[in-house]
């Protein structure tokens, strides 16, 4: 059994407590007797990291609903509501991690600040992590590992993000001039500072989702791949009106009653549009690639809106989740970060996952024929769509990813089934929450699938050419 | 939370204007504060039978400052009156005259209670006899009116005797405390009857209900978030259920109260199992499920669609009865359970424009009393608890000229608090009510309409 090898079947590993603290299995009426496990391995054994469930707020369109909300109100309504779920009313939790991606300079500390806010007991630990639109899941992935090495019994993992309440910052040029004149001593030095004071200084410097390094934005980076990968208007269309039926389906079924927290009068995700329509969808003009021409397809209704919103879930080791008397829906079992060289045009900016899935499958042992539910983060539809192409190409096989031939296709009836964030909206640090608690509700609903427990595929890109991906399988 | 004319009136100048002027004259209601006594001051236990020599007894045991006769001058906390005796109305003269003599001994805030036999008593053979029928019926008139006559904050309400139940039955003795106490600060010229000798008092006065696990409907905000907060002050473990869109507000309470909020809709047809499986996987156990949940959809019924009516009796009394039968049916509700529902003074004496809601509220009531044989089996008790003017923001919306009047209208000349609600809703879904079943009690300060 390998270190990411939990997926295998046979016996669960026994628990080598890592600290004093951590909590072993032996105790537990439900652990089963330890593998024999040959001796001189060189790794250590160890515990699976189970997901009890999750919250969040809807997802609001930016300046709408949330306009006023702060990352840190979102975030501590967002743990209040998962604190009032699970009954973890002044517990304290073994790390708390979330993140944003768009953050006031006050919010160093944002995670530790909502924790204090909330109802957990104030002797919880929290920290930040950013990076960038894999924040959400990556901070699952790293509470997972700490939590399979008995260094915490319990985690919450989170992010959030406001696009209504970004930060705006003064101009380089005004920003030099104030701190310089906070260093000059006297009057003439001062005035002598100020006089370098030009009125384009005075114009505020707004954020932008544009890469520092190509200046383009992510929507037109995106409409680079698309094109590339000829993936048609059609073809994105149609995805993103499943992403809206789906979604729409789920509310109506009452998936989310036990995943989402209404939120400042918001009890559905407001950017979700259930009656939406193929024919509604194609009159859209494209707003990215236009100097395409012909070839630009991208809308707003095939891209994400930018979106305020929060998200969060409660990791625990196994023996902390039963002595709690809470749920274990699926526990996390291998996760994978890629990045690539979209600076020099390599490969397109949002195409990391499609590296990072083939690594992290076979790594598992494992191929997309054993994958039960596909959870592809829809950035945009061309991102979804250029992925699953470059699987399905012979020569990325090839070439890009050492394959014999093309990696292999999906099976599209597990792709997103329950909607994903061309309906939702994309806070973009809140958008991994929000996809490992759903799927963790799926894949515990769906239980066993051939005799072996059913088993889940996130991947999500992010800025800066990366990708961060991971499986999950049923409890 | 007063209203601000009693405020205004219960003090200083206030006071004596609306003294001069023959005003409402409300006070401040004396309400349960934990660790405070459980009445104002001594009691007059009145009472010459071996029933009242027991109760009086008791009582001591209690560390009260028992009474047997008056002392003149001395403010009283409470008088029992113990009328269990009676054999014909002439034997109502003695015990309540002498009574009369103290009521204006009567500190504020004090308490009359009568223990008597109900009259219609199917276990006992006196209620055959036409005298002692009417001499137990008597004590009825007798105590509401006397309701109506005390004046400061004071209470009188009864307690009616039948199936076996003595003066110091498990659940008489409930009862007492509660009447004594200010957690029945708002419950006027009502009885509540002890039908059996079931019940047990609480091992620790201030916590009833610890180690029980109570489910409240309706949870996210008003008289539900009081009944969520006043069993967890008693001890119990809670879990709050309100409908998905009142998640937030109902995460609030949850988190207040330590519990376990589920964003259910409990007319939804599996919302039963629902409760159960939540209740005992996640707190291993679910002893009491207060129905508390409900909506209205006023309309004069000549103007009254199928959308109103309907969705008022499937949320009030449908949704009830259908999660009444998954408890009944689960082995999980077989420990002494308990169940008490909201149900309204408007099912009971009706109000203009809610014909779909006083139709729900009087199912309410009849179906405590046909499951009261039912849950009975399992030991267990139902009942309801039947509000008048409450302080809510439901009721804050009402025209001001109108919610005026409409307060006014009781004996205590003020209009409830959500907590006064709680408090008898803790009160039923204690063991020490476990001998009290089939029941609607009103919180209501005697509201002057109606019953």
């Amino acid at each position: 059994m390998s270190v990411n090898g939990q997926s295998a079947p046979g016996p669960k590993e026994s628990t080598t407590p890592a600290t004093p603290g951590a909590v072993t299995s032996a105790g537990s009426p439900s652990a089963e007797s330890p593998a024999a496990e040959p001796t001189g391995r060189t790794v250590p054994r160890l515990r699976q990291a189970v997901i009890v469930g999750g919250n969040r707020i809807p997802f609001a369109r930016t300046g709408g609903a949330y306009a006023k909300s702060s990352n840190q109100d979102m975030l501590t309504a967002a743990l209040d509501g998962l604190i009032a779920r699970f009954g973890l009313q002044d517990e304290r939790i073994g790390e708390v991690a979330a993140g944003a991606v768009l953050k006031h300079s006050r919010d160093f500390n944002l995670t530790r600040e909502a924790v204090l806010g909330s109802a957990l007991s104030a002797e919880t630990p929290a920290y930040d992590v950013q990076q960038a639109c894999a924040t959400g899941l990556e901070t699952v992935l790293g509470l997972a590992n700490k939590i399979k090495l008995g260094q915490i019994d319990s985690a919450i993992a989170g992010g959030v993000d406001s696009a209504s309440d970004a930060p705006i910052a003064v101009s380089e040029g005004l920003r030099e001039v104030l701190l310089d004149l906070n260093r000059a001593k006297t009057l003439p030095q001062r005035l002598q500072v100020l006089s370098r004071l030009r009125p384009k200084d005075l114009a505020p410097d707004a954020p932008n989702t544009g890469e520092p390094r190509t200046g383009l934005s992510m929507g037109e980076h995106q409409a680079l791949t698309t094109a590339q990968w000829k993936v048609t208007r059609d073809a994105q269309d149609e995805l993103a009106f499943n992403s809206h039926r789906n979604l729409a389906a789920a509310y109506d079924a009452g998936f989310f009653d036990d995943l989402l927290t209404p939120y400042r009068g918001l009890t559905r995700d407001s950017n979700l549009r259930a009656d939406t329509s193929l024919e509604k969808l194609a009159t859209l003009k494209p707003v990215f690639g236009k100097n395409l021409g012909s070839a630009a397809t991208m809308t707003a209704g095939n891209s994400t809106p930018l979106t305020d919103g929060a998200s969060t879930v409660l990791l625990a080791a196994e023996d902390w989740a039963d002595a709690h008397d809470l749920p274990k829906l699926a526990t996390v079992v291998d996760g994978e970060a890629a990045a690539v060289d979209f600076v020099h045009g390599k490969d397109g900016l949002l195409m990391a996952p499609a590296f990072a899935v083939p690594r992290l499958l076979a790594r598992n042992g494992l191929s997309l024929d054993d994958i039960d539910f596909f959870e592809i983060h829809e950035a945009f539809a061309g991102t979804v769509l250029s992925t699953l192409a470059a699987w399905e190409d012979e020569e990325f096989g090839r070439t890009r990813l050492g394959l014999d031939g093309a990696f292999g296709s999906i099976d599209r009836s597990k792709l997103n089934v329950n909607g994903s964030s061309l309906a939702a909206g994309h806070p973009f640090a809140a958008t991994g929450g929000r996809i490992v608690a759903s799927l963790a509700k799926m894949l515990h609903a769906k239980g066993h699938v051939d005799g072996r427990p059913a088993r889940g595929l996130i991947s999500i890109c992010a800025a800066g050419g990366q990708g961060v991906v991971a499986i999950l399988e049923a409890l | 939370m007063t209203d601000k004319y009693t405020q205004f009136v219960s003090q200083g100048p206030g006071r004596d204007l609306a003294r001069k002027l023959g005003l409402p004259q409300p006070v401040v209601l004396r309400r349960h504060q934990p660790g405070e006594p459980l009445v104002g001051g001594p009691v007059l236990v009145q009472g010459g039978g071996s029933g009242a020599d027991a109760l009086a007894s008791t009582l001591l045991s209690w560390d009260l400052d028992v009474r047997r006769h008056a002392v003149p001058k001395e403010k009283l906390g409470a008088i029992i009156l113990v009328l269990d005796e009676l054999g014909g109305p002439e034997d109502l003269a003695k015990p309540v005259l002498t009574a009369a003599t103290s009521l204006r001994d009567l500190a504020a805030n004090a308490r009359v209670i009568t223990v008597s036999r109900a009259a219609a008593d199917a276990a006992s053979p006196a209620t055959a006899d036409p005298a002692a029928a009417a001499a137990r019926q008597g004590v009825d008139g007798l105590l509401r009116s006397l309701a109506k006559e005390l004046r400061a904050g004071a209470t009188a309400n009864g307690i009616l005797l039948s199936g076996g139940a003595g003066t110091t039955s498990p659940s008489t003795l409930g009862a007492l405390r509660f009447f004594l106490s200010g957690r029945s600060a708002f419950v006027d010229g009502q009885f509540l009857t002890v039908s059996s000798a079931e019940g047990q008092l609480p091992a620790e006065a201030e916590k009833p209900l610890a180690g029980k696990v109570a489910v409240v409907t309706g949870a996210a905000r008003g008289i539900g978030a009081a009944i969520a907060r006043t069993l967890y002050r008693d001890g119990a473990t809670l879990v709050v259920v309100d409908i998905p869109a009142a998640g937030d507000h109902l995460a609030a309470v949850a988190n207040e109260v330590h519990g376990t909020a589920l964003q259910l809709d409990i007319s939804h047809e599996a919302a039963g199992q629902r409760i159960i499986d939540h209740a005992v996987e996640r707190h291993g156990r679910l002893d009491i499920v207060i129905h508390n949940a409900g909506i209205t959809r006023d309309k004069l019924l000549a103007n009254m669609d199928q959308g109103r009516w309907n969705s008022v009796i499937a949320v009030n009394i449908a949704a009830q009865l259908r999660i009444n039968e998954a408890l009944l049916a689960s082995e999980h509700f077989r420990s002494s359970p308990r169940i008490v529902s909201v149900a309204s003074t408007s099912g009971i004496a009706g109000n203009r424009g809610q014909t779909n809601y006083a139709a729900s509220k009087g199912g309410v009531m009849g179906m405590v009393r046909a499951t009261a044989p039912l849950i009975g089996r399992h030991g267990g008790s139902i009942n309801a608890v039947a509000p008048g003017f409450i302080e809510t923001e439901m009721t804050a919306k009402i025209p001001f000229a109108t919610r005026e009047i409409a307060r006014r209208l009781n004996s205590l000349q003020q209009g409830g608090q959500p907590g006064d609600v709680a408090e008898a809703i803790a009160f039923l879904a204690s063991d020490a009510a476990g001998g009290i079943s089939g029941e609607v009690l009103r919180v209501c300060g005697q509201n002057l309409v109606g019953a």
